[in-house]
């Protein structure tokens, strides 16, 4: 079968969840239950989509763009409906459509508080053509309308859906990203100007990109960087990210670490470093400091949490401060190592999510010091957050591990065609990254034998029958309602939604080849590219 | 005496005139007459099938419009190439007669319940329309200015036609001395125009000033600068914008929506077409001149902006600033290339900004026919009570923030593209003050967007918006309007093509 005829794939699994949106407009809002079906039938159509493309995508042309499309789009500026997939953008498209489909599965038992399931599918949905949008597009104006498009919709999640502080939470996250997205499309038209003015398609600028002079680049990439590392969140620029995940409902947190932050990786190994080699040789050394900063900071912080969710979000700054070091590197194994680790990373850090989603269902609280024995009360919702755990402190075996291990190990050994003058500052770097290590292992640890160990605290548990009967007679029935009442284990539909997430975090940590195949020839290509614009 | 004039009369030769080309104008013409007369004899009770044959009268204006769009690719010249339908023209009159349909649509039930004259208002609306469109084949200072004061004396009005209220009243005096005063200066400038150069033809104008080689006489300096203050008070540009918050807020809200967009672009379009033809090579003094009106315009407009809690006078203030993006690439054009891309983005503003400005205007009536108040905060909570009038605010408020895929970031897009193609220092500068504008409106547009999704109902009260027909009507329109442009940009650019309105006239 030839890949390359099958031009629609890629547009029909993009632009599919409008559909659901346009059926779902037309329906009064009342009909929750129909909202959430034809949420869930529209993500798991669009899945199926991605499922086919998956089938007919050539893994033996796993370097090269497929399900290329070029159509004249806004021809005033020589923008175009460029799209096609190739090995690094496919495990983040097919990512996106089973993250979206297993939220708005979980949806369906689990919805938010603030209520108005109409509103928040539409958004989830477009959220999701957002996302596989930037994966796919191959032109930078094109890449730059979708990943605004993820935008508003993840600030009315945060913002109407969210916790107590939501509203600041919601917009802080909106002027960071778009502080970052101003200065990033000055980037681009920075970058399109320089390089003649005469296309924003991707392979154009990887080949006239390079001839931009070096100053020229380095300043381009700046405005790049600042851009992505918004996004991703890098140390000095995540300060929104722990108040957007502590305050958005579990879905918005789950779809935020999942597939939004790796936007911004993604961007600097599409865009940032193929386009701006110079710039990236420059800037490399500054990125892998920062990302390591990141690493230690995230770690320390997250020591000091007393919130579970707030904690989980300060490991995200970690674990992205390692795929940002894999990606300094400039090196195949780096990169490779970084592009596993955002999966990985969506993958675990999402299931954390779920999992911190459904305790605050169950105790209505995340303060740890509140939480404990939680393996005696809700056993398989503990074990499942010990199993998450150790996925995420890169236990070998599960996937967390390859996003880690190789990035130390690229770090060490930076490509010295372009880097080897700073082999001893990668050195540091990769002792300290090590050290950050054994921080993820302490915190987690820690989280996990706060909540999970011990005896269940007396304020969860069920009051004895005889003085319960009492208490009801005496309280109306609004008091009645214990706080024991809500305390049950993992939902048959809860099992449904997680699955895919623990099998694959199992499969990809003992058989790490089967993602690795995929994303290397294309990897090989782009350090080519940056390794040509250098020379 | 009489037999010189006599003389004089046989050498006259009538002008020839292409029906076709005219005929967009011939059927405003022939309408308002038709209004005016049947709204004589028509019953009180009956007065509404007025605004829909207003209506119908807009609609039929642009059938020529869109039959001289399809017809032609050679640019229809009149009256000694002193009127011009042309590509610029046809969209531009395009634009205006949508833009009066749908004031139409707007004004429907305000006036019906409102107790306003109506016949009088529909035939004041339709000079005006009249005027604009005029506006956009007028190539010469006469005609300029005929249709400047064709589409601003009824707007004058119409801003106090709410004639028991003292607000209303504030808002058509106020509008009327500033643009009275406005005019003056304009024609003051333009008679130093015809002293100087010795026509009112916009290419010979344009002639003469080139011929000049950048040596201006003094008092072509003052023309220039005294035609673009002129056209700065009609178009509200820092600092003569001072009547607008005041006029916005008073007159009633069709009104403020027609002014906030109709004779703003008409402001635009009579600056544009003398700035191409006519004074491009006065560079020397209008370049730096719109430079600091356009950083002004767009800045002060959005720190206003940023202080209110009057809705209306929120956008008052954004439309101010958003005016002052328009005017942005206008201050490059004589650099560079510029000057085709900064034509493309100035029209395409102005379409996509109608729509999505027209759409909150829309939304705001709306909305203030149930909750009576004017205030941001009487927003709140509007999507938990009607989530179709909080999606499509969220829609125009994002489309006039620059959010893609809608409507107004390919126009920032454009018009950023045009200070780069200049390629000057202060284009870049100007490029940089418009990024930070930029950010700084998400502050209050998002404002809006917040009362709408995240804050409770104000006073509890959830009952149902109820949306007059013809509202929808309106926001339809403007909706698919801001949502199509915004990804198919190409679909109106390509009409807005410079050497059509330099080239084809030798300027």
């Amino acid at each position: 079968m030839d890949p390359f005829k099958n031009n629609e794939l890629l547009t029909i699994g993009t632009f599919l969840p409008l559909v659901g949106v346009v059926i779902m407009m037309f329906i009064s809002a009342a009909e929750e239950q129909l909202h959430k079906m034809i949420a869930i039938v529209t993500a798991g159509a669009t899945l199926v989509v991605g499922i086919i493309t998956l089938l007919q995508y050539d893994y033996d042309a796993s370097g090269q763009l497929q399900f290329v499309v070029n159509e004249e789009w806004i021809s005033v500026i020589n923008s175009n409906y460029n799209i096609g997939l190739d090995g690094i953008s496919l495990p983040l498209y097919f990512l996106s459509m089973v993250v979206t489909f297993l939220v708005a599965l979980y949806t369906y038992d689990n919805m938010p508080d603030a209520g108005s399931p109409k509103m928040f599918l539409m958004l989830m949905l477009i959220l999701q053509v957002g996302m596989a949008g930037s994966f796919i597009a191959q032109d930078l104006i094109l890449f730059f309308v979708f990943f605004e498009i993820v935008l508003l919709p993840m600030y009315f999640m945060i913002g109407v859906w969210g916790g107590e502080d939501r509203q600041y939470a919601s917009l802080k996250f909106f002027l960071y990203t778009m502080f970052g997205s101003a200065l990033m499309l000055v980037a681009f038209l920075a970058i399109y100007y320089n390089t003649g003015a005469e296309s924003f398609a991707f392979q154009h600028l990887y080949e006239a990109g390079a001839g931009i002079g070096r100053n020229t680049q380095i300043w381009i990439f700046t405005g790049m960087f600042i851009g992505f590392a918004v996004k991703v969140p890098m140390f000095p620029f995540h300060t929104w990210l722990p108040d957007a995940h502590t305050q958005a409902p579990t879905q918005g947190s789950v779809i935020l670490a999942a597939i939004l932050l790796k936007l911004g990786t993604y961007g600097f190994v599409r865009i940032a470093l193929p386009m701006l080699p110079q710039g990236a040789e420059a800037w490399a050394p500054v990125i892998a400091v920062l990302a390591v900063i990141g690493i230690i900071y995230g770690a320390l912080g997250c020591l000091a949490q007393t919130d579970m969710k707030r904690l989980i979000a300060f490991s995200s700054v970690a674990h992205m401060g390692f795929v940002m070091l894999g990606i300094s590197t400039l090196t195949v194994t780096g990169i490779n190592a970084a592009l596993f680790g955002m999966v990985a990373h969506g993958l675990i850090t999402g299931m954390l999510f779920f999992i911190a989603g459904s305790v605050k269902h169950r105790y209505h609280t995340l303060e740890i010091s509140r939480l404990s024995g939680m393996l005696i009360q809700v056993p398989k919702l503990g074990w499942l957050l010990g199993f998450s755990a150790m996925a995420s402190l890169g236990l070998p075996g599960l996937a967390g591990f390859w996003g880690e291990f190789p990035a130390l190990l690229a770090s060490w050994n930076p490509n010295d065609a372009i880097l080897g003058d700073q082999l001893e500052l990668y050195r540091v770097l990769t002792v300290i990254a090590a050290l950050g290590t054994v921080l993820a292992a302490a915190y987690l640890l820690w989280l996990y034998q706060r909540t999970a160990f011990g005896n269940p605290s007396p304020e969860f548990m069920p009051e004895a029958p005889a003085a319960r009967s009492l208490s009801a007679a005496a309280n109306d029935e609004h008091h009645d309602h214990h706080a024991a009442d809500d305390i049950h284990d993992v939902t048959p539909l809860e099992w449904i939604a997680w699955t895919p997430f623990l099998v694959a975090i199992v499969v990809f940590g003992v058989y790490p080849q089967l993602m690795f195949e995929i994303m290397d020839p294309a990897v090989v290509e782009l350090v080519n590219v940056i390794e040509a614009g250098v020379g | 005496m009489i037999a010189t004039l006599l003389a004089q009369a046989a050498e006259w030769t009538r002008p020839d005139i292409d029906w076709h080309g005219i005929a967009p104008e011939l059927v405003l013409v022939v309408g308002i007459n038709l209004v005016l007369l049947i709204d004589l004899w028509i019953d009180q009770s009956k007065k509404w099938m007025i605004a829909s044959l207003t209506g119908f009268i807009m609609l039929g204006a642009l059938v020529p419009v869109v039959t001289l769009a399809v017809v032609g690719d050679d640019v229809r010249s009149m009256f000694f190439d002193r009127y011009v339908v042309d590509d610029y023209a046809l969209i531009l009159k395009a634009l205006f007669l949508l833009v009066g349909y749908l004031i139409v649509l707007m004004s429907q039930t305000e006036l019906e319940e409102g107790g306003y004259y109506q016949g009088e208002y529909y035939v004041m609306l339709l000079v005006s329309v009249l005027g604009m469109v005029a506006m956009a084949s007028s190539r010469d200072l006469v005609s300029i200015f005929v249709s400047l004061e064709l589409l601003s004396i009824p707007a004058y009005m119409m801003a106090a036609w709410r004639k028991r209220d003292v607000k209303s009243n504030e808002a058509g005096v106020k509008y009327y001395l500033l643009g009275v005063f406005a005019s003056g200066v304009l024609l003051y400038g333009m008679s130093y125009l015809y002293g100087t150069t010795g026509s009112t033809k916009l290419t010979e104008i344009g002639t003469a000033l080139a011929d000049t080689e950048g040596s201006l006489l003094a008092m072509q300096v003052i023309a220039v600068a005294f035609v673009i203050v002129g056209f700065g008070f009609k178009v509200s540009a820092v600092p003569f914008h001072t009547w607008a918050p005041d006029t916005y807020q008073g007159a009633p809200l069709p009104v403020t929506a027609f002014l906030s967009v109709g004779s703003k672009a008409a402001g635009f379009v009579g600056l544009m077409s003398l700035l191409f033809v006519g004074l491009y090579a006065a560079d020397g003094v209008y370049e730096p001149f719109i430079f600091v009106l356009a950083a002004l315009t767009m800045t002060v407009g959005n720190v206003l902006a940023l202080r209110q809690t009057n809705i209306v006078r929120m956008l008052a203030y954004s439309s101010v600033s958003q005016g002052g993006f328009i005017l942005m690439p206008l201050a490059v054009i004589a650099s560079g290339d510029a000057a085709e891309s900064a034509l493309k983005a100035v029209v395409i503003y102005l379409l996509i900004y109608a729509l999505s400005n027209l759409g909150a205007f829309a939304v705001v009536m709306a909305v203030s026919r149930k909750t009576k108040s004017g205030e941001i905060s009487s927003f709140g909570g509007l999507i938990q009570y009607s989530p179709g009038l909080g999606v499509l605010m969220t829609i125009f408020v994002a489309s006039l923030t620059g959010i893609p895929p809608l409507g107004i970031w390919i126009a920032k897009l454009a018009s950023f593209r045009a200070l780069i193609d200049a390629a000057t220092g202060i284009a870049y500068t100007l490029a940089i003050i418009a990024a930070i504008n930029t950010v700084i409106s998400a502050a209050y547009y998002m404002k809006v967007l917040r009362e709408i999704w995240m804050r409770p109902v104000p006073d509890g009260d959830t009952s149902e918006i109820v949306v007059p027909q013809p509202i929808w009507a309106a926001l339809g329109i403007c909706t698919v309007g801001t949502i199509v442009l915004g990804l198919f940009p190409g679909l109106v650019m390509r009409f807005a093509d410079l050497p059509d309105l330099t080239g084809a006239l030798g300027g």
